[in-house]
C-alpha cells in the first residue's frame, strides 16, 4: 500500500462485491446436497408462479405431476407407467449414442437426424419386405438396416472433420434436414394420400414381439443392456480410454500415438450406429409408424441429459427419468388444468433452469468481499 | 519536448502470487528516443511492459508521465496517456478491414464515418512511411501488414509512447530492416518507442539506449553508442551463480541419436529448423541453450515423431541390435513398434504429456496402455507404477486417484517424470522440464536426470536458466533462430560464452543507424 496518491474511493471502486472462487475437490456429500436443494427450490419456486399465474392449488399441480408421470388409482394396468419407462429408455439409447462424441468433444448435434435416419431404414424394411421374408428376419433385417444408417449419418460428418477439420457441428445439424426430407420423401411414396404419418395400418410387419404381454418390454431391455455396455465400453476398453484421451487434449493423444483420425471416425460410428438402433425401437417397437418428427427434439435433449450425468452412463438413467417425468408430468397439468400447453413449459423450463445453475454452485464458492466491508467500515 | 523525460518508473514491483516478476524497477524513457528492454526468458521484461500498458497494475512503486503521477488501470487509461502496446500476438478481427480494426472501440462521441478514418489512416501512413491499403480484410494479410495495422492503430489514438513486444520475432529480414525505418521515422517526429527484443544486433543497430532486466531485476540502463555486444551479454546473464549439482564424468559415451541436417519451414514459409545436426551421446547429458522460440520445440517434437520435417535423417543406433534406424516421418507409434525406447517430457505437460482431467493411474497408462491382445484395460500395473512413484518421488496428492490437474506444478511434473523414466528409456528428451518448479522440485528433477544419465542413457535438456545448464550438462548445444550457433563444453564454457551464441543470429540486420 505505498501508493498513496492513488485516490481510495476509485480504487475501492474496482474491487466487486462478490468474490467467486474455484472450488477444490468437492465431496459426494456437498454434490449431492445442493443438487437436491436445487430440485427443492425449484419446486417451491414452480409453486409460487403457478399460484401467481393461475391461482391454482401448487399442492394438487406436483400431484399431477406425479399422476403424469406414473399413473393414478384408476389406471389399474399401468399404461401410464410402461409409457413412461419406454420413453425413459428411448430417450435413454440416444443419450448413450451421442456420449461417446461428446466425451471426445465431438459435438454431434445430429443425433436427431441419426435417429431419423435408422427409424426411416426401419419403415423402408417393413414396407418393401414385410410379408415377404418371415417376421425374425425381416426384424433382423431392420436391424442391420438401421445400425448402417445410423452409422452412415455419424460417419460422413467425422470423415471430414478428420481429414479435413471441418466444422461438426453445422455438419451434423445440417444432416439433420436431409434425413427429414428423406423421410418426407418417403412418405410420398409410401402413402399416395398424401398424409404426413405412414402408420401401422401400412407398416404391418417387422413389430417387435410383446414379451409377458408387454409390448414396451423388449424395447426397455434392449436398452438396458445398451447401458451397461455403454458404460463397459467407455470406462474398461482401449477404446473408451483412447476417446476420453482425444477428448482431453489431441496434442496428447498425438504425443502417446494414437491415431487421432481413426478414434474419431470410429467413435462416430458407434455414436451413429446407436442411434439407429433408437430409431429401430422407435418404428419397429414402439410407434410401428413413421413421420418426420418421430424422433421429436430427443436428439438435442439427449446432449442435456448426457451433460448433466457428465458421461456417466449409470447417472444418466437419472437424468433421463428426471427429465421425461418431468416433460410427461408437466404436459399433464396443462391438460388436467385447462392452461395453455405452454404452462407446462414453463414448469420444465423453471425445473432445468435450477438444476442446470446448480452446477455452478458445485463448481465455484460464491463468497461477499469481507475485505470491501471492512475498509468501507474503516472509512465510515 | 526532444530529450525530457516521457515517462518514468519509480521503484515498481510485481508478485504473481510468490513469484517475483518484476522487483523494485526503475526507468526513464525520453521523448525521441528508442529505448530497447534487454533481458533473459522469464527476466520480467513483458509484465514490466503490461504494466505501463494497463494490463497489469503494478504491487508497489509509481509511474509518471510527463513528470506527473499517473493511475494506469486498464488498457483505456494507458490511451488517455497516450501509450499504445503492440502486443506479440495480435489483437486483430480477421473479418473486418484494417480501418475497421484501427478505428474499433474508439468512443470519440463523433459520428462513425469511415471514409473519413481511412483518410486519417492514409494521412499517418504517408507521415511515417507505412505500407497499408485500408481496405484490405485482415485474413488477406501477411503478419508484417497485420503488424502495420496493429502500429496504426495505437498511432490513430495518438499514442506518444509505444511499446513494441518483440515486434521482429515473426519478421523476415526484409521485413524487419522496413519496420526499423518506420520506427526511426516516428522516433525523430518526438515519439518514445519502447522495444523488448532478444536480438543483440537489432539491439545496437536500433536503439539509443538499453535497459537491462535480469530475473525480474533492473540492473542498468546504458547508451547503446557507449556499449558492444559483450558488456551487455555480461550485463544480461549476470555473474555465475554456483548450484552444486552432482555431476559424473560421462562413461563410455556410444553415440545413440545421430541428427543430420534437419530442416522445417512453418506455414508462413519461414524456417523454423535450419540445418540441425547434431550428435547425442549415451551416458551423456546434451544441453540446448536458447532463447524461447528459436526452434527447440520444434526439434523435440520432430525427433518424437509428431512434427513433419522438410528435410534431414534422424538416426538411432539400437543398443541391444547396434542396428541403425532412421526415425525420421515415422508416426510415435511406429518409433515404439521399432523398439526404439524414446522418452520426451514435453513443454506442455498438463497439454501434451498428461491428460489434466484423468487421475495419476489413467496417465500411468497413456504409454502402455496397448500392450496385450484384449481389449479391456488392465489398471493393476498402472496402479501399481502410480504408487510407486508417488512413493519414490514424493509426490504431494490426496489418492491416486486425483486428477492431475488438481496437483501443484511440481508434482504434476514428477508424475510426468516418473512415468517417462518408468519405460527404461535410451534416449530421454527433456524440454523445460523445471520451469515454474520450487527448488526442491528442481532438484528431484536433476537428480532423475543425472541417473538416467548414469544408466547409461543419452540424456538431451533444452534449458533456460544457463546456471543450471553449466552445472548440470555435459555438452552445450546452442540453438538460434532455428540454427545451431555453437556447441561448447559445459566444463570449460562460460556464461557470456553462451548468452553471446545465443543472441547471434544468421541473416541479422545490419548495423547502420
Amino acid at each position: 500500500m505505498q501508493n498513496n496518491h492513488t485516490p481510495k474511493t476509485q480504487k475501492r471502486t474496482r474491487e466487486p462485491l462478490l468474490h467467486i472462487t474455484k472450488r477444490g475437490a468437492v465431496s459426494m456429500k456437498t454434490a449431492v446436497l445442493i443438487r437436491v436443494a436445487a430440485i427443492l427450490l425449484s419446486l417451491i419456486f414452480c409453486g409460487i408462479i403457478t399460484i401467481l399465474l393461475t391461482g391454482d392449488n401448487p399442492i394438487s399441480i406436483y400431484i399431477t405431476i406425479f399422476e403424469g408421470a406414473f399413473g393414478n388409482a384408476h389406471d389399474t394396468q399401468f399404461l401410464r407407467l410402461w409409457a413412461t419407462l419406454q420413453d425413459i429408455a428411448i430417450l435413454l439409447c440416444i443419450s448413450l449414442a451421442v456420449t461417446p462424441a461428446f466425451k471426445m468433444r465431438f459435438w454431434n448435434t445430429g443425433a436427431e437426424g441419426q435417429v431419423l435416419i435408422g427409424c426411416l431404414a426401419t419403415a423402408i424394411c417393413m414396407f418393401t419386405l414385410g410379408g415377404i421374408v418371415p417376421d425374425p428376419l425381416l426384424i433382423l433385417i431392420m436391424l442391420v438396416a438401421s445400425v448402417l444408417a445410423g452409422v452412415l449419418w455419424g460417419v460422413l460428418p467425422a470423415f471430414f472433420k478428420a481429414f479435413w477439420g471441418t466444422n461438426e457441428t453445422l455438419f451434423t445439424l445440417m444432416m439433420n434436414y436431409v434425413a427429414i426430407q428423406l423421410i418426407e420423401f418417403f412418405l410420398k411414396v409410401a402413402d399416395k394420400s398424401g398424409s404426413n404419418t405412414v402408420g401401422p395400418n401400412i407398416l404391418k410387419h417387422g413389430w417387435f414381439p410383446a414379451l409377458f404381454g408387454q409390448k414396451y418390454l423388449l424395447n426397455i431391455l434392449i436398452v438396458a443392456v445398451i447401458t451397461a455396455l455403454v458404460y463397459i465400453y467407455l470406462k474398461h476398453t482401449k477404446h473408451g480410454y483412447e476417446i476420453s484421451v482425444v477428448g482431453e487434449s489431441e496434442n496428447t493423444a498425438r504425443y502417446i500415438g494414437i491415431n487421432v483420425k481413426k478414434v474419431i471416425i470410429r467413435t462416430m460410428a458407434i455414436s451413429g450406429g446407436l442411434c439407429g438402433i433408437a430409431g429401430l425401437l422407435l418404428v419397429g417397437g414402439t410407434s410401428h409408424s413413421i413421420a418426420s418428427n418421430l424422433a421429436d427434439g430427443r436428439g438435442f435433449t439427449a446432449i442435456m441429459v448426457s451433460w448433466l450425468a457428465k458421461f456417466n452412463p449409470l447417472m444418466m438413467i437419472l437424468t433421463t427419468c428426471l427429465l421425461v417425468v418431468l416433460d410427461r408430468g408437466s404436459t399433464e397439468v396443462s391438460s388436467k388444468f385447462g392452461l395453455n400447453s405452454s404452462f407446462s413449459d414453463i414448469l420444465t423450463g423453471i425445473i432445468l433452469f435450477f438444476i442446470i445453475g446448480c452446477e455452478f454452485f458445485i463448481q465455484y464458492r460464491v463468497q461477499f468481499n469481507k475485505k470491501n466491508h471492512a475498509e468501507k467500515e474503516v472509512a465510515a | 519536448m526532444k530529450g525530457a523525460i516521457a515517462i518514468e518508473l519509480k521503484h515498481v514491483t510485481k508478485r504473481f502470487g510468490s513469484v517475483l516478476a518484476n522487483h523494485d524497477v526503475s526507468l526513464q524513457v525520453r521523448h525521441g528516443e528508442i529505448l530497447a528492454i534487454l533481458g533473459e526468458n522469464g527476466s520480467g521484461k513483458t509484465t514490466l511492459m503490461n504494466m505501463i500498458a494497463g494490463i497489469y497494475y503494478p504491487d508497489e512503486g509509481e509511474i509518471y508521465i510527463d513528470g506527473k503521477p499517473a493511475l494506469i488501470a486498464s488498457p483505456k487509461d494507458a490511451f488517455g496517456y497516450g501509450i499504445g502496446m503492440i502486443h506479440q500476438h495480435f489483437k486483430l478481427v480477421d473479418v473486418f478491414t484494417a480501418t475497421e480494426n484501427i478505428i474499433l472501440g474508439i468512443e470519440d462521441k463523433t459520428k462513425y464515418n469511415l471514409k473519413e478514418a481511412a483518410d486519417k489512416v492514409a494521412a499517418i501512413s504517408e507521415k511515417y512511411g507505412f505500407d497499408i491499403q485500408p481496405n484490405k480484410k485482415i485474413y488477406d494479410m501477411s503478419v508484417s501488414e497485420k503488424q502495420t495495422v496493429e502500429i496504426v492503430k495505437v498511432l490513430y489514438r495518438g499514442a506518444e509512447i509505444l511499446i513494441l513486444d518483440e515486434p521482429t520475432a515473426v519478421l523476415t529480414p526484409q521485413e524487419t530492416e522496413k519496420l526499423f525505418a518506420v520506427l526511426r521515422r516516428m522516433r525523430d517526429d518526438g515519439k518514445s518507442i519502447i522495444i523488448i527484443t532478444h536480438k543483440m544486433h537489432e539491439v545496437l543497430a536500433l536503439s539509443d539506449r538499453v535497459a537491462i532486466l535480469r530475473k525480474g531485476e533492473y540492473v542498468d540502463t546504458v547508451e547503446t553508442a557507449d556499449t558492444n555486444e559483450t558488456v551487455l551479454t555480461e550485463m544480461m546473464v549476470g555473474q555465475k551463480v554456483s548450484l552444486n549439482i552432482d555431476r559424473t564424468e560421462p562413461k563410455n559415451p556410444i553415440d545413440r541419436l545421430i541428427v543430420e541436417n534437419l530442416h522445417m519451414t512453418n506455414a508462413e514459409g519461414i524456417g523454423v529448423l535450419n540445418n540441425i545436426s547434431f550428435t547425442a551421446r549415451s551416458g551423456e547429458i546434451l544441453g540446448i541453450a536458447g532463447i524461447a522460440g528459436s526452434g527447440q520445440r520444434e526439434l523435440l517434437e520432430s525427433i518424437a515423431g509428431l512434427c513433419h520435417l522438410d528435410g534431414g535423417r534422424i538416426l538411432y543406433n539400437d543398443p541391444k541390435t547396434e542396428e541403425q534406424v532412421n526415425l525420421r516421418d515415422k508416426t510415435p507409434l511406429q518409433i515404439r513398434e521399432l523398439g526404439v525406447r524414446l522418452s520426451f517430457v514435453p513443454e506442455d505437460r498438463l497439454g501434451m504429456g498428461l491428460a489434466g482431467n484423468m487421475d495419476i493411474i489413467d496417465n500411468m497408462m497413456l504409454r502402455s496402455y496397448r500392450r496385450g491382445h484384449s481389449i479391456f484395460l488392465d489398471r493393476q500395473k498402472p496402479k501399481d507404477l502410480a504408487e510407486k512413484i508417488i512413493e519414490d518421488l514424493q509426490v504431494v496428492t490426496p489418492s491416486a486417484t486425483t486428477p492431475v490437474r488438481r496437483l501443484s506444478g511440481g508434482n504434476v511434473q514428477k508424475v510426468l517424470v516418473g512415468r517417462e523414466i518408468s519405460s527404461s528409456p535410451s534416449v530421454l528428451m527433456a524440454a523445460y522440464p523445471v520451469r515454474g518448479l520450487d527448488i526442491n522440485s528442481s532438484y528431484t528433477i536433476y537428480r532423475l536426470l543425472n541417473e538416467q544419465k548414469e544408466h547409461g542413457v543419452a540424456v538431451i535438456f533444452v534449458g533456460e536458466d544457463l546456471d543450471v545448464l553449466l552445472e548440470l550438462c555435459d555438452r552445450i548445444l546452442v540453438i538460434g533462430g532455428g540454427t545451431i550457433t555453437g556447441t561448447v563444453d559445459a566444463r570449460s564454457t562460460t556464461k557470456e560464452e553462451i548468452g553471446l551464441l545465443m543472441t547471434k543470429t544468421e541473416g541479422g540486420v545490419s548495423h547502420a543507424k
